[in-house]
């Protein structure tokens, strides 16, 4: 298998994602084929070839730095799990 | 009269609706009414939004009736539920989002609503969009209407099984790989995906943003054209949003095939397609050709390396996209976290299904540090060279056929646990995602009682095009009128 399970372990942490115990083999199995599977892009020949991000090569377009949304800050935060006073509450991050 | 409304296509009813045969109320009563009795068994709809519906039909009535009424007035329609709705859950069939219902609407809803349409309600999906047989909804899977133990394909795979069951004449998609053209070959429905940048990803969740593209389901290509015109359109909320002017696609229907040009891949009948299938296809082939259009072949030398290199670059780009939902600002939230870090990834390892976790798992990895040149950069280069490999095709010709999928609707269950073989089902749809290119599904005939699908591609910008070429197929053909028995 192409990967391990160090390295499974390590990508999730990474990707901040908690694998129940249950999960965790046949998440390294599986993710080993599909890199198994993408690692024929290896024999492309792609040399001086530019890689590409946009399907249309536009480039992001800006907008002037100014305020154009009203604040509907109370009706947003209907959907967060927890508030107070308008602010999202976290566990306690400093000590 | 009322009981045959929900076999009309949205260009019928539209008619219908102006000779004042029906109101929209009668009409959206008698499709509420079909998604009551067959919905519960396809699992098409995540949420019926039966009291908005008849309040939207009733102002679309009054409106007709003052003589305001818009291009789409009182028409009924259904919306994946990708797509943000103002204060109707919004879900992405996940658990992420089971609760969440949307501050705000996504464009394609809005510019929907502006013309006249009911939103009937919201249709299951892949999980994030992130599947071909929408079996890894939270909400489980979707039936296919043409036989109850198969895959309707995905991800849209509501909104295909809906419009092929005739609970709604219409429904949003999209189409990151495939998702809207390959459900639409699978349910014997048509399926349009247009022009990266044509139409906005305002409020449409994303999944990897330099593929995604809003579309439609719909029962003909003329009604895909007429909802594409709504659609369409600059949107300076969506910095992807390209300015172009939206021609009058219905307008573009009429005309004939006589001298148009149409490539046929070589590779496409390689090894993988269904036999079957194949000799549908190229049965559709010939009548486009009866009809006037010059056959000839193509070469799109990199077709092999199209599905290795989404499933990098789509990943990737997830990987990022989904780093949003943390469980703090919105969406689920694990019980008593210990600390930060054990907030983020319960709340992400509980909300997340396992084929999205596996997406995001294998985008963080060809991201991460030492294998971002060998896989990242390597798949960008390659998908430059697949964009290539098109433009060059349409140096010749001006629309690319072949088939949508490579086999008919596939059975639950039988493909889900084999990432690799679900993923190779996208193998003809996903090269014009990753070049950005218009593409459609219409039905072209059965193989043992299930639906196929005709691919047409074609340029950027080309809609015109691939709809006057499936408007006339369908003309000549009719395979787009066939319904499954229980459903007519």
């Amino acid at each position: 298998m192409s990967l391990d399970k160090d390295q499974v372990q390590h990508i999730a942490m990474l990707a901040r994602l908690k694998l129940a115990d249950g999960e965790f083999a046949q998440t390294v199995e599986k993710l080993s084929r599909i890199v198994d599977f993408v690692d024929q892009l290896g024999q492309a020949k792609t040399d001086g070839v530019v890689p590409m991000a946009h399907p249309l090569h536009a480039t992001q377009r800006l907008r002037p730095d100014q305020v154009v949304e009203v604040d509907d800050r109370d009706h947003i935060q209907q959907n967060a799990p927890l508030t107070e006073n308008g602010l999202y509450l976290v566990p306690k991050v400093i000590e | 009269m009322s009981q045959d409304l929900h076999t009309q296509t949205l260009t019928q009813l539209s008619a219908g609706l102006d000779r004042g045969d029906f109101s929209s109320v009668e009409l959206t009563e008698a499709l509420l009414g079909r998604i009551e009795t067959h919905g519960q068994s396809l699992n098409a709809f995540v949420t019926v939004t039966a009291e908005q519906a008849l309040a939207a039909a009733k102002r679309a009535d009054e409106a007709r009736a003052a003589g305001n009424a818009g291009v789409l007035s009182g028409l009924p329609l259904a919306h994946k539920d990708i797509f943000c709705t103002r204060d109707i859950l919004t879900t992405c069939g996940s658990r992420m989002l089971e609760d969440f219902i949307s501050p705000y609407d996504a464009t394609v809803v809005r510019r929907l609503a502006d013309a006249g349409a009911v939103v009937l309600g919201k249709t299951n999906m892949d999980e994030f969009a992130m599947g071909s047989s929408n079996e890894t909804s939270y909400f489980g899977p979707v039936r296919n209407p043409w036989d109850l133990q198969c895959s309707p394909g995905g991800s849209s795979g509501g909104s295909a099984a809906a419009v092929a069951a005739r609970l709604t004449p219409a429904a949003t998609g999209t189409d990151t790989g495939g998702s809207i053209r390959q459900p639409a070959a699978l349910t014997g429905t048509v399926g349009l995906k247009p022009t990266y940048g044509r139409v906005s990803r305002y409020g449409m969740i994303a999944f990897a943003s330099s593929l995604d593209q809003a579309g439609v389901i719909t029962r003909s290509s003329a009604d895909a054209a007429l909802l594409l015109g709504v659609m369409a359109g600059f949107d300076e909320r969506d910095s992807t949003s390209i300015e172009h002017p939206v021609p009058d696609y219905c307008a573009s229907l009429s005309g004939s095939l006589k001298g148009l040009r149409v490539g046929i891949v070589r590779q496409h009948f390689d090894e993988g397609l269904d036999d079957k299938c194949a000799a549908v296809v190229k049965e559709s082939l010939q009548v486009l050709e009866s009809q006037g259009a010059i056959l000839s072949e193509v070469d799109l030398p990199n077709l092999d390396l199209s599905v290795p290199t989404y499933y990098v670059v789509a990943p990737a780009e997830c990987s990022s996209n989904l780093s949003r939902f943390d469980g703090v600002r919105f969406g689920h939230r694990a019980a008593d976290p210990e600390d930060l870090l054990d907030l983020y990834c319960r709340s992400r390892g509980e909300g997340f299904g396992e084929e999205v976790k596996r997406r995001i798992m294998t985008g963080t990895y060809v991201l991460s540090a030492g294998y971002y040149d060998a896989y990242y950069l390597k798949a960008q280069q390659v998908r430059h060279l697949i964009a290539d490999d098109f433009h060059k095709a349409f140096a010749e010709v001006d629309v690319i056929a072949g088939p949508t999928s490579p086999t008919p609707a596939f059975r639950l269950g039988d493909k889900i646990d084999d990432p690799i073989t679900m993923y190779l089902n996208d193998i003809y749809t996903i090269g014009a995602n990753l070049a950005g290119l218009p593409g459609i599904s219409t039905p072209c005939g059965f193989v043992d009682d299930l639906p196929v699908g005709l691919h047409l591609v074609g340029p950027h910008w080309g809609e015109e095009t691939i709809l006057r070429c499936a408007h006339n197929y369908e003309q000549a053909s009719a395979w787009h009128e066939a319904c499954p028995e229980e459903y007519r």
